[in-house]
């Protein structure tokens, strides 16, 4: 029965170019029966035109005329899957140093990172940048899949090799989960069935790992928060106020604070797509009629108990992926944070993040790629939590004044692992 | 196979795709000047025209709705565009290919022709002259691997282009739609759905759809593994054989394009078993429109297509 409800888990691939993340997202939806013939076939014909063997298995991701031309992936590829009881979002992330801002716009959505690794080469710097935005991000739950098993002669020691680095890196960098599995996302082993080339390993396939781990977003937050998107008239002449709920669900008849105002109300109604509701979940796209009477507008906040910060200095975590370095010359930025824009200033760079290493560097810019830590200071108050507590409240972007441009992932605080 | 629909309101990935797209419709309303929603009369923007009907409750939609008319449509398509916008108490702008060829912009292709790709010329036209900087689109990810590489705001600059090796990072749900005069951005909030999403939800919401979508009796002639139906745009050659045949549109575009496929699925549930099954995709199965080469979409796309 196709109609039953399914839940749904957000996924990310990453990992160093080269090492078969494409390749193995390709398997699984192939082995998975997930393409259409016709897909199928146009990845078969694609392989043939350009002389490569019948399948190359990353065309079925890597979709652009560019990415064929030179076998590499530029931009994420939204791809779905499902099975009995889940959906799956998956984005194929790029594994090149130049696309990294790709990759973290794939893995910033992600419940659960899919890590591939070159059995043969093992950890390599991409490697390491990337598992450290996605933890930076609050991916909790790494299913690590230790490819190209079959050139390593399928060698169990050669496997471990790998999962003795990774874990040694997940636990530094506070993974909650990690599951190693040893695969060939060429051959197909263990990725969506179990390979008899590793009678060593007794583990989850791919896919079943994939189905068994957790799905809904990362939430240890602790109050509910309604960033006000918009204002909706409602007749006799009312207003609600419109916005997607994080952290925990509104009720009728909570007492809340609306930010950065501070002033206390109740919430008297809840509506949803014109429909009154008794509860708002996290995740719903709302609206809330306020008991008291506010002037309350876009970029303003809704929240209960324990309330957010509310500051135009605070620190923060920064990836960097503008073209020309992050410095304290008076670059012009805006920042926008829930759903509020303001001009920014950068007051001190505080550090960069050795990737190898994970300790913090002294610093006084931040080159393309670059993680680091900054003091901001901002036009207008924001409305804050830590990153570590909320996603929604605890992140920003960073955007050229003069281009538009988005040229940083920002989470307010240190990550947890800093 | 008996198929009941599911029951509104659960927590499911429905209801999580459904507050993502109200959510996405606020934001670019809010952050644009000038927003505008494309409408095919196709069951995406359908479901696209419910969306954001549900975002401004009780409101009215605080921007017009677009229709690119080729002049090679359904008339039940047409029908259910004039319903379905006045249900939405929407204001409707049409902008017509044919005065783009009159205009002299682009060569006409003749009554028969293919005016698929001439769209974009007048699609682009009816953005400047409008001032447009946003525009809603239904398109899905899932439809066509250029379309899985889009971003779900995807900016476009002065020309209307989308450049796939220079897109905006998009972090979270910080949906950044800022741009300078001239430029826009194309909005998706439909970007996760897949084919079977969309009709699962059409069922949910009890939505009204053209009848071509149902199984109906219609002459057709099988023309590029295509079942064409036949009518004003689409005259069978003497070679080719007229017959009648029970049959549905998987998706809806011009008449002359958009092939049939042979069902008896005349209820959304009987469509929901039989969109599940599948085995071609719906673009695949129905549109000669992707069929010129390799990279079709990504080339309309890179010229200001949807």
């Amino acid at each position: 029965m196709e109609l039953a409800t399914k839940d749904l888990l957000r996924l990310a691939t990453i990992g160093s170019v080269d090492d078969g993340k494409s390749t193995l997202i390709g398997r699984l939806l192939v082995d998975t029966r997930q393409l259409f013939d016709d897909q199928l076939d146009a990845v078969a014909a694609a392989s043939e035109k350009r002389g490569i063997g019948d399948l190359d298995l990353s065309f079925v991701t890597d979709g652009l005329r560019a990415e064929r031309e030179q076998g590499i992936t530029i931009d994420v590829a939204y791809r779905y899957a499902t099975t009995p009881t889940r959906k799956f979002i998956i984005a194929d992330c790029p594994g090149h140093v130049r696309y990294t801002r790709n990759m973290a716009t794939g893995a910033s959505t992600a419940d659960l990172a899919l890590v591939v690794v070159d059995v043969a080469s093992g950890l390599k710097e991409q490697t390491h940048r990337h598992l450290c935005i996605a933890a930076l991000l609050g991916v909790r739950s790494i299913i690590v899949a230790v490819n190209k098993m079959d050139t390593a002669a399928w060698s169990e020691l050669a496997f471990q090799r790998v999962v003795d680095q990774i874990e040694t890196l997940s636990g530094e960098l506070g993974f909650s989960s990690t599951v190693a599995i040893p695969v060939s996302a060429l051959l197909g082993d263990n990725v969506a069935t179990s390979s008899t080339n590793t009678p060593w390993y007794d583990g989850p396939s791919v896919l079943e790992a994939l189905e068994q781990s957790e799905a809904g977003s990362w939430e240890t937050a602790q109050g509910a928060r309604l960033p006000i998107q918009w204002v909706l008239r409602q007749p006799g002449g009312g207003r609600t106020y419109a916005g997607m709920v994080s952290g925990e669900a509104f009720h009728v008849g909570d007492r809340v604070t609306l930010l950065p105002a501070n002033i206390e109300t109740t919430i008297r109604a809840i509506n949803f797509g014109g429909e009154s509701r008794l509860e708002a979940t996290v995740g719903l796209a709302a609206d809330l009629d306020l008991a008291d009477e506010t002037d309350a507008g876009r970029g303003d906040l809704i929240a209960t108990e324990p309330l957010p910060r509310v500051t135009k200095e605070f620190e923060a975590t920064i990836c960097w992926f503008g073209e020309k370095p992050l410095s304290m010359n008076g670059q012009r930025l805006r920042l926008k944070h829930t759903t509020k824009s303001t001009p920014v200033r950068v007051q001190a760079i505080t550090g960069v993040i050795d990737i190898e290493s994970l300790t913090i560097d002294k610093a006084d810019s931040l080159a393309t790629n670059d993680i680091g830590l900054a003091t901001l200071q901002t036009a207008d108050a924001l409305v804050v939590d830590d990153y570590r507590e909320d996603r929604v409240t605890g992140s920003f972007v960073l955007i050229d004044e003069v281009t538009n441009a988005t040229v940083a992932a920002g989470m307010v605080g240190h990550a947890l692992f800093l | 196979m008996t198929t009941t629909l599911p029951t509104p309101h659960a927590t499911d990935h429905l209801d999580v795709l459904e507050s993502h797209a109200l959510f996405i419709l606020r934001e670019v309303v809010a952050e644009c000047e000038r927003p505008v929603l494309l409408f095919s009369g196709g069951k995406d923007s359908a479901v696209l025209l419910h969306l954001a009907a549900k975002a401004f409750a009780p409101q009215q939609l605080p921007f017009p709705v677009l229709h690119i008319d080729t002049g090679q449509n359904f008339d039940e398509v047409l029908q259910f565009r004039d319903r379905a916008v006045e249900a939405a108490n929407a204001k409707l702008i049409v902008a017509r290919v044919q005065d783009t060829i009159d205009q002299g912009k682009v060569a006409d292709p003749g009554h028969l022709g293919s005016r698929n790709r001439l769209q974009t010329v007048t699609l682009l036209d009816a953005i400047t002259e409008n001032r447009f900087d946003a525009a809603f689109g239904g398109a899905r990810r899932d439809e066509d691997k250029a379309r899985a590489k889009e971003r779900i705001l995807s900016f476009r600059d002065a020309f209307g282009q989308w450049d796939p090796r220079q897109q905006r990072p998009e972090l979270w749900q910080l949906y950044q739609g800022k741009v300078n005069p001239g430029e826009s951005v194309r909005a998706f909030p439909l970007s996760d759905w897949t084919e079977l999403d969309v009709w699962q939800y059409i069922g949910r919401e009890k939505m009204d759809l053209p009848s071509i979508y149902y199984a109906h009796e219609r002459d057709v002639v099988q023309r590029d593994g295509m079942w064409l139906a036949v009518g004003e745009f689409v005259e069978p050659t003497p070679k080719e054989t007229v017959t009648r045949k029970l049959v549905r549109f998987r998706t809806v575009g011009d008449a002359n394009c958009t092939g049939a496929v042979l069902s008896s699925a005349a209820t959304i549930e009987a469509i929901i078993d039989e969109v599940a099954v599948a085995n071609v995709s719906e673009r695949g199965a129905t549109r000669g429109d992707d069929k010129f080469s390799e990279t079709a979409m990504e080339d309309r796309k890179r010229e200001g297509y949807f």
